[in-house]
């Protein structure tokens, strides 16, 4: 996995509220076998007309907005379906911070997975920032996840919380099954116990 | 002992490793697997050299894509990246030795729907999948949810989770429910109260009276939807209508061990004073038939209530109204029962069992759907289909003008042929309205097996109760 430490960029804000992964990648993107390639579909719907056109207005249609590395976004981002597209779409994109008041539990534990930070702060933070983003290209956020803290472009500090152990293996881009296989012999003692306890599971 | 939730219980009972911080090692007992959510996994461990750890608690079953018309075992039936993708999914359950179930097998359908067909979800059991409608599996007292691809493979590598806990929520639904209503009202309504992010960070148990009152089927359908609530998982504890229903079932215990096992099923309750960080409480008796109008779970009125106005909500949800609003066509103060459809689709895992179709059957009998209107059932497993069309429901369903189709997700989520073209609308039994979701431009409206019957009959968004007989 990549390592993420700090990140300095270009922040797009999409103040809706409930972005969810279908809108984020659309359920034709899902038929492929890889994770790679799902940048040019990601927010599909939202960004290409029905002759696959770009839509101007679209946020990440805009040349501001074109190389964005940050999202900025409403409450309850990433709801709905479980699909892993959805981080690789975005990561794949170029984006590797999204903040937004609050996540769905499933697409925030697999921004962890894919070396993308997802920042959940209060709103009123949330909208200085959305304020921020609209600057455009000109103005970068900052992004430090040892120190945990977003800087706006003006230089204003959020402090942000992240889980010490999903923290440790963004910053390092440990891979999970490796970590937890060197715990297999705790797996095999409770496994152990487990099948005398409840032989028929 | 201090006391204890039903969550407590199943998640003590399946800790494999807890470190300081407090981040555990969960132990998966059944790992359900289909074809769009599992290649990148499978792959990854045939890169990195690992096995599946227990093959013997992995299901396998193609369900997304796979077309719902006859012929679809012949992979020329089916779009090329589909067949892609039910062909790594039959390599992957060959190579790595996990129980499967082909297409051409009566009883492939959607994962949701087999796992307990089958007997693999049972009580006190920890039950993962690809998909986050995994929740479903919460209806037998099992800890249930959705998990991406990543976690996919790291299940597959060492039969563990990295989690940590998440918080109790008690839903309550108390009392009686009236005539017309059914288990889809009850967790659209919960959805509604709560809204798409209300249950974030928790796992939510439902009980009371109305709950108790539900079958098994109907307990399934108010979990599935435990994930539009923002849950990690729904549950319910299990009672002698769990046992009956798992009693005889392929892989449930059979002998000494289902004795065994009735015996820890029957602890599988939460303790009286445990203690709840959240506490929702609903009367059967205020809940009504839904619909939704929107274009999120959390956008749901009674079928006799009018398309509200943006300037009726409060902070983002006014932008996210208008947006609905104008993605769905509908102009506020419109009677929600004069909204015409041109669609109905009756399946998805939320509502493709057998009870869902003797619901909509029991509305549909001599009738005929409404001119013009595509209708079509897709039974949520080959074993559901065998059985409606044994108990006559199929033929009801064809005199009604409804196609009768093969099972899968079908219309759900549009990932096979089935699906909306831009600006049609449709009724439909499952469990997402989300812009886009059931094909392009496709306006989704979710309600209850007999309201998506009742609309079929009469072309609009219709009250079940004005076409009971």
């Amino acid at each position: 996995m990549d390592k993420f430490t700090t990140l300095t960029g270009i922040a797009a804000p999409m103040p809706m509220i409930n972005i969810d992964t279908d809108m984020i990648i659309p359920k034709q993107f899902l038929k492929t076998i890889k994770r790679s390639g799902l940048g040019v579909n990601l927010f599909d719907e939202m960004r290409y007309d029905d002759d696959g056109k770009e839509i101007p207005d679209f946020i990440l249609n805009k040349d501001a907005y074109r190389d964005a590395e940050i999202l900025v976004a409403g409450d309850n981002f990433g709801c709905g379906s479980s699909r892993e597209h959805a981080p690789w779409a975005i990561k794949d994109f170029g984006i590797r911070c999204v903040v937004a008041p609050s996540f769905a539990d499933i697409f925030f534990n697999n921004c962890f997975k894919n070396g993308i930070l997802p920042i959940a702060l209060p709103q009123e933070q949330v909208d200085i920032l959305m304020k921020d983003a609209e600057k455009g290209s000109n103005a970068r956020m900052s992004v430090d996840l040892d120190a945990q803290t977003i800087t706006t472009s003006d230089g204003e500090v959020f402090s942000f919380d992240v889980d010490p152990f999903k923290k440790h293996c963004l910053m390092n881009g440990l891979d999970d099954i490796g970590l937890t296989m060197e715990k297999a012999a705790a797996i095999d003692t409770y496994e152990r116990s487990a099948s005398q306890a409840r032989p028929w599971v | 002992m201090s006391p204890k939730t039903l969550y407590d219980k199943i998640w003590d009972a399946h800790v494999a490793h807890e470190a300081d911080d407090g981040t555990c090692l969960l132990y998966i007992d059944r790992h359900l697997v289909h074809e769009v959510t599992s290649p990148q996994a499978f792959e990854g461990l045939r890169m990195t050299g690992r096995k599946v750890r227990a093959p013997e608690k992995t299901i396998a079953v193609p369900d997304h894509n796979v077309p719902t018309t006859p012929g679809r075992e012949d992979p020329s039936n089916m779009t090329e990246d589909s067949a892609i993708q039910v062909a790594a999914l039959d390599t992957n359950a060959k190579d790595f030795g996990i129980h499967y179930y082909p297409v051409s097998d009566v009883r492939q359908g959607i994962v949701h729907i087999v796992g307990p067909e089958q007997g693999w979800t049972l009580p006190g059991m920890t039950v993962v999948c690809g998909d986050s409608h995994t929740a479903t599996h919460g209806a037998f007292g099992a800890l249930a949810h959705g998990i991406g691809t990543s976690e996919v493979e790291h299940v597959l590598a060492t039969q563990t989770l990295i989690q940590k806990k998440s918080k109790n929520m008690k839903v309550e639904i108390t009392g009686k429910l009236r005539p017309g209503v059914t288990a889809k009202d009850i967790t659209l309504s919960v959805i509604g109260a709560t809204g798409t992010a209300g249950g974030t960070g928790y796992v939510i148990e439902y009980c009371g009276e109305a709950i108790r009152d539900l079958s098994m089927e109907g307990r399934m359908t108010v979990c599935n939807m435990a994930i539009e609530g923002g849950a990690r998982a729904g549950l319910i504890a299990p009672d002698e209508k769990t046992f009956e229903y798992c009693k005889g079932r392929p892989h449930a215990p059979k002998g000494a061990q289902w004795e065994a096992a009735m015996d820890w099923w029957k602890t599988l309750y939460s303790d009286d004073d445990a203690t709840w960080d959240k506490v929702i409480t609903l009367k059967g008796e205020d809940i009504a038939p839904v619909v939704t109008w929107g274009t999120s779970p959390e956008d749901v009125l009674p079928i006799t209530a009018t398309v509200p106005a943006a300037e009726d909500f409060e902070g983002g949800k006014v932008g996210a109204a208008q947006r609905s609003l104008d993605y769905m066509g509908l102009t506020p103060g419109t009677p929600l029962n004069e909204v015409e459809i041109d669609t109905v689709f009756i399946g998805s895992c939320t509502n493709g069992r057998i009870e869902d179709l003797r619901a909509a059957a029991e509305i549909l009998k001599g009738k005929k759907k409404k001119d013009g209107l595509r209708a079509m059932v897709v039974p949520g497993s080959g074993l559901v289909r065998a059985q409606a069309e044994e108990e006559g429901l199929a033929d009801i369903f064809k005199e009604a003008g409804f196609e009768w189709r093969l099972a899968g997700c079908s219309m759900c989520l549009a990932m096979n042929p089935d699906q909306l073209q831009p600006g049609e609308r449709c009724a439909a039994t499952s469990n997402r309205n989300f812009e886009g979701r059931q094909g392009r431009g496709g306006r989704t409206h979710l309600m209850s097996p007999a309201m998506a019957a009742a609309a079929a009959i009469t072309g609009k968004l219709t009250d079940v109760r004005d076409v009971m007989s």
